[in-house]
């Protein structure tokens, strides 16, 4: 068994530690596992990717195009602008938030809407799964969790090879004491909301 | 962070982290650099580590500097470590090729952190040539864990030779995440004794011409070393092999099948007979690398001098691309030689017109006032924007377009003085605070020296920003046990006789524009100091007064000068009005300077 999680978002919204998570629930699983980061200029609010690898006789950190088992969409139009990353049979998690662009907040470009991203996306791949993650998140306690609820909501996908209670014990050694009931909340949430 | 002290156990590592306990494994007792991704990670660890560790660190000037200190550590008997970006070697040339002359006396790595792709990067340069240009040993890492084991073998052939190894990484290394096993700590040695000898530490023509010599003798016996080395191995069988190093060897292990790999780890000096009887018993030999054709014009050339005549294919056969970083799917171009995996057909990116997304100042960035005065203040002039390396060369967008010509560190200013002297434009050039102490100084004195007439703005957000906020000789030092005073740039550009030296606040966008008109206006070398800390690193410090900005509608016209000068991506115009984000915003007040009727209230 190999698999891979795109996971594809804005500078910010804690991609780094959704990968963190679920790399350190692959290594509990005991899987080979292999990952690959962007840090440095493209963080200051530009698109980011982390790929996460993991199975048996994963070494490379990098994944061809089309290959991915699952993309972990942190914002719609970062998700629509990597679809090429996936195939028909990958699983789209789809958070529904957006984060404008500093072009569209100055006027300067558009952002198209919500609905039409959502038809095209689910157009192009049968098992997308959308997620209001931030409405949750404040459901939960903090907007901040989002990334909580995205992790929850991955554990609850048909098919994902690492159970819930490991995904959630890897958040919770990733995130400060303080942060732990907000998070496991949140978790739990995302969780339910798709399972 | 992992805790990289823990005596044994496993952890999932990122390719800096994994490098650092390598060190640690090592018992290097001594670092330098110079900030620079993708490399930047490990001195923002050794900042927190190294004297847990027992081991000496400093973030130097400049990566000559940070070569030159190195240097020193490990001709006192001290195994010493030089990190940087691929760039920033070009900066530590200089004492780097007559090093290798001198040797050292303890093991000396050089880590060259490569940038295929340039993701972070001005070029996308293959620093491995540096080994053959110097003469100096060179290893490849193709994972981190592999990075950790690989530190411990470089110190130890470092060492048996008597020469600096270039320790050479790339993105997807250095920025890869894997599983490394921690192993046991040799003890560090952290203080040394110089102990003289001037035929081999002083390179006058004399002793330079012998120890030349002794340098070719020492590549002679690496050359044996290399190929006696468990670093370069071979594995699978096939009818074809495949001559791989760094990253690309992950590629080719898990999605190329039915091949002979001759993975290496020792690239220079390669094992020349190692690699003439691999390639004699196969087929066909592809030789899978990013960036240039290091290995293959070296196996080519292997294969001329042996009579070999088995096909190479590679970059030279357009099987293989020469620009920009792998990943599996340029595996396809040698899937008619080689099984190569199936890769299912990707998804189209739908046909929807998306915004772009590109890296861009943070909200309540000092350089959008700095930016947004100088467009203001130069007005029709014909002006050309020198910039640099730093988050301020994100200038190079619109609205500010302030980025005319970028070449290296310290290159903008310089460049000014050039187009001053062969155009009647008006020279200007923007420098970050860590920029102007790393290579701004000497084409200061230059303007000066030869009457450049150049506006220089020196953007001092006391922190090396872009890199991830490491100190530098602006901010002072407090770390490591050693505490230093900021060295005061205003004093030090006055002291060397700039006539016009103001500081601004470039949150106050009107003042600092009066302040840049009488820059233009003045005629001689003029220097504008943009003094405001990075937002940013003052949230990391938990020393932010967070503000907040609020537009009254009922005065706001929608004339949308706030956004167009300044575009704060705190700033919306939404459903007819506009109004700060109040997640983003941090009340800095720049917006509310701009506006023209006094719309937008900062309250703290």
């Amino acid at each position: 068994m190999k698999y891979t999680v795109q996971i594809v978002g804005v500078g910010g919204q804690g991609v780094l530690l959704a990968s963190m998570v679920l790399g350190n629930a692959a290594m509990d699983m005991g899987f080979d596992v292999a990952m690959s980061e962007v840090h440095g200029m493209a963080q200051r609010g530009g698109s980011v990717l982390s790929t996460v690898r993991f199975g048996d006789g994963v070494v490379s950190p990098l994944e061809a195009a089309g290959s991915a088992d699952m993309i972990m969409g942190f914002e719609p139009v970062e998700t629509c602008r990597n679809l090429s990353l996936g195939n028909r049979d990958t699983v789209v998690l789809m958070n529904m938030d957006p984060v404008l662009p500093s072009m569209v907040a100055a006027g300067f470009e558009e952002y198209p809407s919500l609905d039409l991203l959502k038809e095209r996306v689910s157009s192009e791949n049968p098992n997308t799964i959308t997620i209001d993650a931030t409405d949750i998140a404040v459901k939960a306690g903090k907007a901040v969790a989002a990334n909580a609820v995205m992790i929850g909501a991955v554990g609850a996908v048909k098919g994902f090879p690492i159970p819930k209670d490991v995904l959630l014990k890897a958040l919770m050694s990733q995130v400060p004491e303080k942060f732990r009931e907000l998070n496991a909340k949140a978790f739990e949430m995302g969780y339910s909301a798709i399972a | 962070m992992a805790d990289l002290l823990n005596e044994g156990g496993r952890s999932l590592l990122l390719g800096n982290e994994a490098i650092v306990r390598g060190l640690i494994e090592a018992g290097a007792g001594f670092a330098s650099t110079y900030p620079g991704t993708p490399s930047s990670e490990i001195g923002n660890i050794l900042e927190k580590i190294s004297s847990d560790a027992g081991m000496y660190f400093e973030f130097s000037t400049n990566e000559k500097v940070a070569m030159e200190v190195s240097a020193a550590a490990a001709s006192s008997g001290v195994r010493s470590f030089v990190f940087m970006k691929h760039v920033g070697l070009n900066v530590a040339a200089d004492p780097m090729m007559t090093l290798a002359y001198s040797g050292v006396r303890a093991g000396m790595l050089i880590l060259s952190a490569d940038d295929p792709s340039a993701h972070s990067s001005q070029n996308e340069q293959d620093n491995r040539y540096y080994s053959t240009l110097a003469l100096l040993p060179m290893m490849e890492p193709s994972t981190p864990a592999e990075a950790k084991d690989m530190v411990a073998e470089a110190y130890r052939v470092s060492e048996e030779l008597g020469l600096p190894l270039l320790f050479r990484t790339t993105t997807r290394m250095n920025h890869a995440r894997g599983v490394v096993r921690f192993g046991p700590r040799r003890a560090v040695k952290a203080k040394g004794h110089f102990d003289k000898d001037v035929a081999k530490f002083v390179n006058v023509p004399a002793f330079a011409k012998l120890n030349r010599k002794i340098l070719l003798e020492k590549y002679a016996k690496a050359q044996e070393m290399s190929e006696a080395s468990d670093l370069n191995f071979e594995e699978g069988a096939g009818e074809v092999g495949i001559i791989v190093s760094g990253v690309s060897y992950a590629y080719v292990k898990e999605f190329v099948s039915g091949a002979s790999i001759l993975k290496l780890g020792f690239t220079n000096p390669l094992p020349e007979r190692r690699i003439a009887e691999f390639v004699r018993s196969k087929k066909a030999v592809i030789v899978v690398e990013e960036l240039e054709p290091f290995l293959e014009d070296q196996v080519l050339r292997i294969c001329g001098q042996n009579g070999i005549s088995v096909p190479v294919y590679g970059k030279r056969t357009g099987h293989l691309p020469r620009a920009w970083e792998y990943s599996p799917d340029v595996l396809k171009g040698i899937s008619g030689i080689v099984k190569v995996a199936e890769f299912p057909e990707p998804m189209k990116v739908p046909d929807v017109v998306l915004p772009s997304r590109p890296p861009t100042l943070c909200a309540g960035c000092p350089h959008r006032g700095m930016y947004a005065a100088a467009k203001k203040a130069v007005g029709k002039t014909d002006v050309v924007y020198c910039s640099d390396i730093g988050c301020y060369t994100l200038g190079v967008q619109p609205p500010f377009s302030t980025a005319d010509f970028i070449i290296c560190m310290g290159g903008g200013a310089g460049a000014a003085g050039g187009f001053d002297a062969v155009t009647d434009q008006r020279a200007i050039a923007f420098m970050g605070d860590s920029t102007f102490f790393h290579a701004g100084v000497p084409p200061l004195v230059n303007a000066l020296f030869n009457g450049h007439r150049i506006v220089m703005v020196i953007l001092d957000n006391r922190t090396t920003a872009m890199t991830g906020h490491q100190p530098n000789p602006g901010t002072g030092r407090d770390f490591g046990g050693v505490s230093t005073d900021a060295i005061d740039i205003e004093a030090l550009v006055k002291g060397i006789g700039v006539g016009f030296v103001e500081s601004v606040n470039p949150y106050d966008v009107k003042k600092a524009t009066q302040v840049f008109k009488d820059a233009l206006a003045y005629d001689g070398v003029a220097v504008i100091i943009s003094k405001c800390p990075c937002p940013l690193e003052l949230k990391k410090s938990k020393k932010l007064v967070v503000g907040e900005c609020k537009v009254d509608s009922t005065v706001c016209n929608l004339c949308g000068t706030c956004l167009k000068t300044i575009a704060c991506p705190a700033l919306f115009k939404k459903d007819g009005r506009i109004s700060p984000d109040p997640v983003q915003c941090i009340g800095c007040g720049m917006c509310a300077s701009v506006c023209p009727r006094g719309a937008i209230e900062v309250r703290r």
